[in-house]
């Protein structure tokens, strides 16, 4: 698995990507600019991390959605190339036109970090293989624009085609409520891509992978994608 | 531009006093011009010169061998084994805070950082210390939602978790409240970076973002009192850019790689005049700066507004002559200002031209290391009587007397405030904010580094020195009860107007208290900032002095939080208890009587008790530990009950009144839980070290249960103690 992080200026954890991915895979990941036009030859993976790119200065993301390697991601996408973009890396994805709907301020408004709860949808994709179906894993979210919005027919067919990566939920599974802590239609924590190459996720599954430090349970993912 | 007469009245609106200009005339000979005014104005104030502390300050014991660097640079700098240090500091922005809380939280987060990373530390943790009004004055509202998005806005963005902190209430805050911010850093002991310039011809380099006209006298606005209008001060607060800092971090780090850096300090305070005059007074060289060549945001600046800007992220730097281009093609990179301003000379004079004239020449010398100082005139704070517990009336239930304190200002839980901060970013955070101290494991580990800030500002009210030394001694203990060794300290004094000698009385006492304490626990101060002139209308704030604590661990895996674990463990109180109600919670906020002494702190009780703790912890007896204070036994024994979602019977109390035993705030104390197997050679190996520890209960069931009482259900309890900040941010108290 060779692996590719994009680093805007901005970006504020691809240190703690770069660590679970090696963690996971036994190979460093490569760091590349944002102002570059290629990906190294032979990236398999292409990882847009979380932090503010450019400041997040303009709507979250919509600039990096618009930097030259943007290009190049877009045709490893098109390619079948597998892209995961966490946090900001999903607001960007969602700025690019790699995936649909958008992500608003949280419903209180507020910058929320805290461990959170999520029900993994379906285990049969690149990301989620080493996951049980339904499996409730706690990660962490740290983000003040992770409300996430779309249509009713985009909504519709997201849901129709089995897009959702993950919803938020509580300890014991249960969704909506006071288990969906920004607001986001259906409880989505995280989509796919029509054909599920590209997952955009608010939740950092990468600071969840040392049982000493919160836990494990972000370990699932980086496991997947060397499975 | 034609520079304004010197006038009387023109001195005093720079914050210059009579004596002090007319040494200005001594040193130099001469009337000052414009922009020289304003160079003496911006370094012999109080927030950059230390005129009325700096002569308390020298009896701070500073030395250990651990310590690398003590006071006096950006930040202080310990030896963490490993050839690793740890590099931190902390510093108030109060004054800016108050009038525009957002961006004066921002500017403070962001000045702190850049003291730690212009030492070459990678930042890995920030804390914080805040003070407000009264929950129900006016603007605390405000105050609290804009410090707490700004403290977060930056931290968030730069990308450094805000690990931990504290957050108190007190009407003597109303007109000005505190924010404290703490950063702490990594870097190798052997490529640690300092202002000190050397060589005469070398190029001075203006890094980051632009000059522009905000902030100019900051740190002179920061050296006076408010009075009514202080809202017309907000032309002088900076705006901070998290993003721009973020770029100048990584920058900086790069460059410092290449050796091209011979010294480096940060414009913080003072902007281009301080850091360019620290720079060349520290290494006996004078520095000629050329302003034609800063990057300027906006038109015509004069060199009067450019010498006092405060604009933030920026850096100046003395650089290798040979590496120039290098060191640019660096900034070019990350999109940011790279400019030679000045060299280097062997004139020790401080010269500034601008527009082909010589605005200043001054002796950089004078300005920099030979500000004024003042022995001011204080008194020390009259004593206050101890009270006799048994003449402060009991509740009718103790149980709802603690219901009632866990949903107060100062005692309710902070999760409304930390959830706003990324206290998880960089996936090393081991403990959460909520605990005694929060620890980061270093690197992949084992290693850890455990920080706190402490002071408990009603102690230093009724007594400086005994609050001095109470709040080293918590700091030390917060850091213990997790199993961490204390290693040092950084301070940060928050005080009124030091012209009153009641309160240069307050502040020469607890720096008192602070020396005995850091000397008796061998907690020496590497670092620290003094606010002083904290006061309103005449009316000062409680006396302030925050301990920012340092401690290291050796193997996070031998470390507790406060948590209850099991069913069925046994509690256990650590040291004395005599049930000392006198400046406690229970008498204030239960009584509505702020009297009497505080409770004494005994620093060799302290580091007996603590020492006995911290070895439990690292021997794996202890399952769960909590440093008590505020609120005393009871506080402490919900506290460890609502982290674990786990009750407790209590069945047996030290003899006394049992409101002042779960109430009284009696020091050097910890609530501590093992196993029952475990529990024996506990008890014995306490009897042997001469430590007091009472088997008082035992962990169990879904309620906390008090001898003779209704047992309070822990959710319950939970439930009220989260509530209170979030219904009275949103209005709803």
């Amino acid at each position: 698995m060779k692996t590719a992080i994009i680093t805007f200026p901005g970006s504020n954890r691809e240190r703690d990507v770069f660590r679970a991915v090696a963690q996971a895979t036994g190979h460093n990941p490569t760091h590349v600019w944002h102002a570059d036009h290629e990906l190294p030859a032979g990236t398999d993976l292409v990882i847009l991390p979380g932090g503010f790119s450019y400041g997040d200065y303009l709507r979250c993301g919509a600039i990096a959605g618009r930097a030259h390697i943007m290009n190049a991601v877009r045709d490893h996408a098109a390619r079948g190339g597998l892209v995961l973009g966490i946090c900001n890396g999903f607001q960007i994805l969602v700025e690019s036109g790699l995936l649909p709907g958008v992500l608003m301020r949280n419903a209180n408004l507020r910058f929320i970090c805290k461990m959170q709860h999520l029900r993994v949808e379906r285990s049969d994709t690149a990301f989620t293989k080493a996951y049980q179906p339904h499996q409730i894993i706690k990660v962490c979210i740290a983000h003040g624009e992770g409300n996430y919005i779309a249509d009713e027919a985009t909504l519709a067919q997201i849901e129709g085609e089995g897009l959702v990566a993950f919803r938020y939920c509580d300890a014991t599974g249960q969704l909506g409520g006071k288990a969906n802590p920004n607001g986001s239609l259906h409880d989505i924590a995280g989509i796919y891509s029509q054909k599920r190459n590209v997952l955009g996720m608010m939740p950092h599954p990468e600071n969840l992978i040392d049982a000493l430090v919160g836990g494990t349970d972000g370990r699932g993912l980086f496991q997947s994608l060397v499975a | 531009m034609i520079e304004p007469e010197i006038t009387p009245a023109l001195i005093a609106e720079h914050g210059l006093k009579p004596d002090e200009y007319q040494r200005i005339l001594k040193l130099i000979g001469r009337v000052p011009s414009f922009t020289e005014l304003g160079i003496f104005s911006a370094m012999w104030n109080e927030h950059c010169s230390y005129k009325s502390s700096r002569l308390h300050l020298r009896g701070l014991p500073t030395k250990a061998p651990w310590v690398i660097q003590g006071p006096g640079e950006n930040a202080g700098v310990i030896d963490i084994g490993d050839g690793q240090a740890c590099i931190f500091k902390m510093e108030s922005h109060n004054h800016p805070s108050f009038i525009e809380p957002y961006q004066g939280a921002t500017t403070g987060v962001g000045g702190i950082l850049r003291d730690v990373f212009t030492m070459g530390a990678r930042p890995v943790a920030c804390l914080n210390a805040l003070r407000f009004g009264a929950p129900d004055h006016p603007k605390t509202r405000h105050l609290v939602s804009g410090v707490v998005a700004g403290i977060g806005g930056y931290g968030n963005s730069f990308g450094v978790p805000t690990v931990g902190g504290s957050v108190g209430f007190h009407t003597r805050y109303d007109g000005n409240i505190l924010v404290n911010a703490m950063a702490v850093g990594l870097a190798k002991t052997d490529e640690i970076f300092y202002a000190t310039a050397t060589g005469v011809g070398n190029p001075i380099v203006y890094l980051g973002s632009k000059t522009g006209r905000d902030g100019i006298h900051g740190a002179t606005m920061a050296s006076a009192s408010f009075e009514a209008n202080a809202e017309e001060k907000r032309p002088t607060v900076q705006v901070g850019d998290p993003f721009a800092e973020k770029l100048l971090l990584e920058a900086c780090l790069e460059l410092m790689q290449t050796g091209a850096v011979i010294a480096i300090q940060d414009m913080g305070a003072a902007g281009l005049t301080s850091s360019a005059v620290e720079m060349g007074a520290k290494g006996n060289l004078g520095i000629e700066l050329n302003l034609d060549a800063v990057p300027c945001r906006e038109t015509g600046m004069s060199a009067y507004e450019m010498m006092l800007s405060e604009s933030q992220e920026r850096m100046l730097m003395v650089l290798d002559p040979a590496k120039e281009k290098m060191a640019e093609a660096i900034f070019v990179k990350w999109g940011l200002d790279f400019a030679i301003v000045g060299v280097t000379t062997d004139t020790l004079r401080f010269v500034v031209k601008h527009g082909g004239e010589v605005k200043a020449d001054l002796p950089i010398k004078e300005l920099g290391d030979e500000a004024p100082l003042y022995d001011r005139p204080w008194v020390p704070t009259p004593p206050q009587p101890v009270i006799d517990a048994a003449s402060i009336a009991a509740p009718v239930s103790n149980a709802n007397a603690l219901a009632t304190l866990l949903a107060t200002p100062d005692l309710c839980s902070k999760r409304w405030v930390w959830e706003q901060y990324d206290h998880l970013i960089l996936g090393n955070s081991v403990q959460q904010p909520g605990g005694d101290a929060a620890l980061i494991r270093v690197d992949d580990g084992p290693k850890g580094l455990a920080f706190t800030t402490d002071v408990t500002p009603r102690y230093c009210e009724a007594d400086p020195v005994e609050g001095g030394r109470q709040a080293v001694a918590e700091a030390w203990r917060n850091l213990t009860a997790i199993g961490a060794t204390p290693l040092a300290v950084t301070d940060n004094l928050n005080f009124g107007n030091p012209e009153k000698p009641e309160a240069m009385g307050q502040l020469v006492g607890c720096i008192a208290g602070i020396g005995q304490a850091c000397l008796a626990l061998d907690f020496p101060i590497v670092s620290g900032n003094v606010s002083l002139y904290n006061e309103t209308e005449g009316r000062g704030i409680l006396p302030t002095p925050t301990i920012g604590g340092v401690g290291l661990v050796k193997d996070i895996t031998k470390t507790v939080n406060l948590s209850f674990k099991r069913e069925g463990e046994a509690i256990l109180l650590i040291g004395e208890t005599l049930g000392w109600l006198g400046q406690s919670l229970y008498l204030r906020d239960i009584c509505g009587r702020e009297a009497g002494a505080p409770p004494k702190v005994d620093l060799a009780l302290e580091r007996r008790n603590g020492d006995f703790i911290r070895a439990l912890i690292q021997s794996g007896q202890a399952s769960a530990v909590h440093d008590l204070s505020d609120g005393g036994l009871a506080i402490a024994l919900a506290e460890m009950a609502m982290a674990g979602q786990i009750g407790a019977r209590i069945n047996a109390l030290p003899p006394g009144p049992a409101h002042a035993i779960l109430f009284g705030e009696d020091q050097a104390r910890y609530l501590m839980t093992c196993t029952t197997t475990d529990l024996a050679a506990v008890m014995a190996s306490a009897t042997a070290q001469n430590v007091a520890c009472l088997h008082i209960g035992t962990t169990g069931g879904t309620a906390i249960t008090l001898p003779g009482e209704t047992p309070v259900e822990v959710a319950a309890l939970s439930a009220a103690h989260e509530n209170y900040l979030p219904d009275y941010m949103n209005g709803e108290l």
